[in-house]
């Protein structure tokens, strides 16, 4: 169940407890472990990546790949997949540039906007998912076609328009002036917020509902959970999240049509990486999050390494597939 | 040897059985609701296009959508095979940029390479196919994730030795492509033979009752005594060989290799809606290729309308994707309340 090793006290089944415990710690325990391992060497071949300022630097490029592991989180672990986040993310950032057109009055509005938008798309693939019984990977599959169509049908094929600056400073800037620091980027505040969010909610009862769902949706039905809505409020978390990346990356990579393309399967990279199982029902926050700043310390210490860009993808998956391999080898070896 | 039953049969008691005429056992095939909706977009596409002004039901017309179905329609056979296991195969597109090149660079304008790169073509397949089935069951890597990384894999090794079409098919092989007995494309007896074959292989092997045994149930086959391993790995293989044929089959269309053939054609999640359209559920078990290639002629016509209709490349995704969350959802409502 839960998935923090400090949770489990020393009640009256401590043994089971501590040896589920000891099971989470095992395999979530490998993701920080390998980001520790990936940010000491490139730390080794970059001596100042560990200074304030390119560390910031590079959580500021990894935060939108976290929120949408964090948002892709709620999804895998009530036993769905999302495959529409990438293209929630094109939406965001064409329709933002379409809309705000460079004029900065127009921003906080398209900001409420947008982050409806990803709710609504949200909302559409949990009730086609569970009312419907619509697989999500099908579901979410759909959305994605008629996502990336619609957004095109809408600009004429190409994205047309401009950001606001005061849209860009969100990815891209922050609080001048800090000691030490000198700036913290906006797009950190945010990334731990919506970290910190989405931990206190995975203690709370929603996210207890949620695990028993991903784990068992009859045994939580028949204990009393509304499976259909802690599903459908699972995707319109991750349609919410999907819509603050595109916000972020909007700022952050500017307007270009590829811009959410591929992102899906890198956010469910992240969360299976962080030991989150395919199918719900275990996992934990944290960990996926922990897995989305391990790919993107993999990306920079591919580049560190100076492997050529059409053999990162090669190494990409090779280390994907060997770090998943891994977990489940801890995971084995712990049972 | 564990002997298991066919999934379409167990429900009915045999004597009943015994007594189904044809027409009935084909209404109660699990592919008759995808052909019942094939028909049903077929006619409306012939009315709405007829209506239009344009051609639908000519005999130019039904061959061309059949032959559009052929590529498509030989990968999702094989995708059906690993999501009736409870598998699926993401790699797919990447495998067929893959072996399209492989071929004509290996063949190079000559008719006697034909062969050899024929057979280096479904061994590299093969032996991708095997090295997903082996990460699956002795990794315990998720299909997902394997199949995933295993695209990267070999998109990065593309990427690293192409950057744009390279080789030449023979001209023999090019022929294949477009050679035609009297209005059927040759092509379309390559759809055919993939179809009966991996039809049969699924109706009438042991080794098509264990995919749905491990489809139904991987731990209740374990415990009965199946070697789950071995199905999965076999299907995997089987899988990214009719991927590797497909690449071929691309080659001899195109004349050469291209490293984004698979993937401008979408294969791999193109393949996965096909599969669900045609009935097959996702978590496996079942299903079958019949119900496959109904979901494949389905997307054909809704193309060809599409185009026949000049309708927007945009609004043509908009309307695929809306079609195959409704016909997912009709097909849910009709499988009960048990899901």
């Amino acid at each position: 169940m839960s998935a923090e090793p400090a949770a489990a006290g020393f009640g009256s089944e401590a043994g089971s407890r501590g040896r589920r415990a000891l099971k989470a710690l095992l395999s979530t325990g490998t993701i920080f472990l390998l980001l520790f391992i990936l940010l000491a060497w490139i730390a080794v071949l970059n001596p100042n990546f560990l200074e304030p300022g390119p560390f910031l630097a590079y959580l500021k490029r990894a935060a939108p790949l976290v929120i949408l592991a964090a948002g892709s989180y709620f999804v895998l672990i009530s036993g769905g997949f999302d495959l529409s986040v990438g293209s929630i993310v094109t939406v965001v950032v064409v329709v933002a540039a379409r809309l705000i057109d460079g004029d900065a009055g127009r921003t906080w509005p398209v900001i409420v906007l947008l982050l409806a938008i990803g709710a609504a798309v949200g909302v559409f693939n949990g009730v086609v998912s569970t009312l419907l019984r619509v697989p999500s990977f099908i579901t979410t599959l759909g959305t994605l076609l008629m996502l990336e169509g619609a957004v095109f049908l809408w600009t004429g094929g190409a994205p047309r328009g401009a950001l606001a600056e005061n849209f860009r400073a969100i990815g891209r800037e922050g609080i001048e002036g800090i000691p030490l620091i000198d700036e913290l980027p906006w797009s950190v505040l945010l990334l731990v917020a919506i970290g910190v969010g989405a931990v206190l909610l995975m203690r709370a009862d929603y996210g207890r509902q949620l695990i028993a769902t991903g784990d068992n949706d009859r045994a939580a039905r028949l204990s009393g959970v509304r499976v259909e809505q802690v599903r459908i409020i699972a995707f319109v978390l991750s349609g919410t999240l999907a819509a603050v990346a595109g916000i972020m990356l909007g700022g952050f990579a500017g307007v270009s049509a590829q811009v959410g393309q591929g992102l899906e399967f890198d956010a469910i990279t992240a969360c299976v990486l962080g030991g989150v199982v395919l199918g719900g029902g275990r996992g934990s926050v944290v960990a996926a999050m922990a897995g989305a700043l391990t790919l993107e310390a993999l990306f920079t210490w591919l580049n560190l390494q100076g492997i050529s860009g059409a053999l990162e993808d090669t190494v990409q998956g090779v280390i994907i597939i060997a770090a998943v391999a891994f977990a489940a080898y801890r995971l084995r070896g712990a049972r | 040897m564990t002997v298991v039953d066919p999934p379409e049969t167990h429900p009915r008691p045999p004597r009943e059985r015994r007594s189904a005429s044809w027409r009935r056992g084909a209404l109660a095939s699990p592919a008759a609701p995808v052909f019942g909706a094939l028909i049903g977009v077929f006619i409306l596409a012939w009315i709405v296009v007829t209506i239009r002004g344009g051609d639908f039901l000519t005999v130019s017309n039904i061959v061309n959508m059949l032959q559009r179905s052929v590529a498509l329609g030989i990968v999702s056979a094989g995708q059906t095979l690993v999501i009736l296991l409870g598998s699926l195969d993401l790699s797919v597109s990447q495998v067929i940029s893959l072996s399209s090149l492989l071929a004509a660079t290996t063949m190079d304008g000559q008719s006697a390479n034909v062969i050899p790169a024929i057979l280096l073509v479904l061994g590299v397949g093969a032996l991708i196919g095997l090295a997903n089935g082996l990460i699956i069951t002795k990794l315990r890597v998720n299909a997902f994730i394997a199949t995933l990384g295993m695209a990267l894999i070999i998109s990065g090794i593309i990427q690293n030795n192409w950057d744009g079409p390279a080789g030449r098919v023979s001209e023999g092989f090019e022929s294949f492509g477009y050679t035609r007995f009297g209005i059927v494309p040759a092509s379309a007896f390559l759809l055919l033979a993939v179809v009966v074959l991996v039809y049969a292989l699924l109706r009438y092997t042991r080794f098509g009752y264990r995919i749905y045994a491990v489809g139904g149930d991987e731990e209740v086959s374990k415990l009965s005594g199946l070697r789950t391993h071995r199905t999965i790995v076999t299907a995997h293989v089987l899988c990214s060989m009719l991927a590797a044929v497909t690449g071929l089959f691309l080659a001899s269309r195109l004349g050469s290799g291209t490293p984004t053939v698979g993937t401008d054609g979408g294969y791999d999640l193109e393949s996965i809606a096909a599969v669900v359209l045609g009935g097959t559920a996702l978590m496996g078990g079942r299903g079958g290729v019949l119900g496959t290639i109904g979901g494949v002629f389905i997307l054909a016509v809704l193309d060809n309308t599409f185009n026949q209709l000049e309708v927007n490349a945009f609004l043509k995704d908009v309307v695929r994707g809306l079609i195959i969350i409704a016909a997912v959802a009709v097909y849910a409502r009709r499988q009960g309340r048990d899901a």
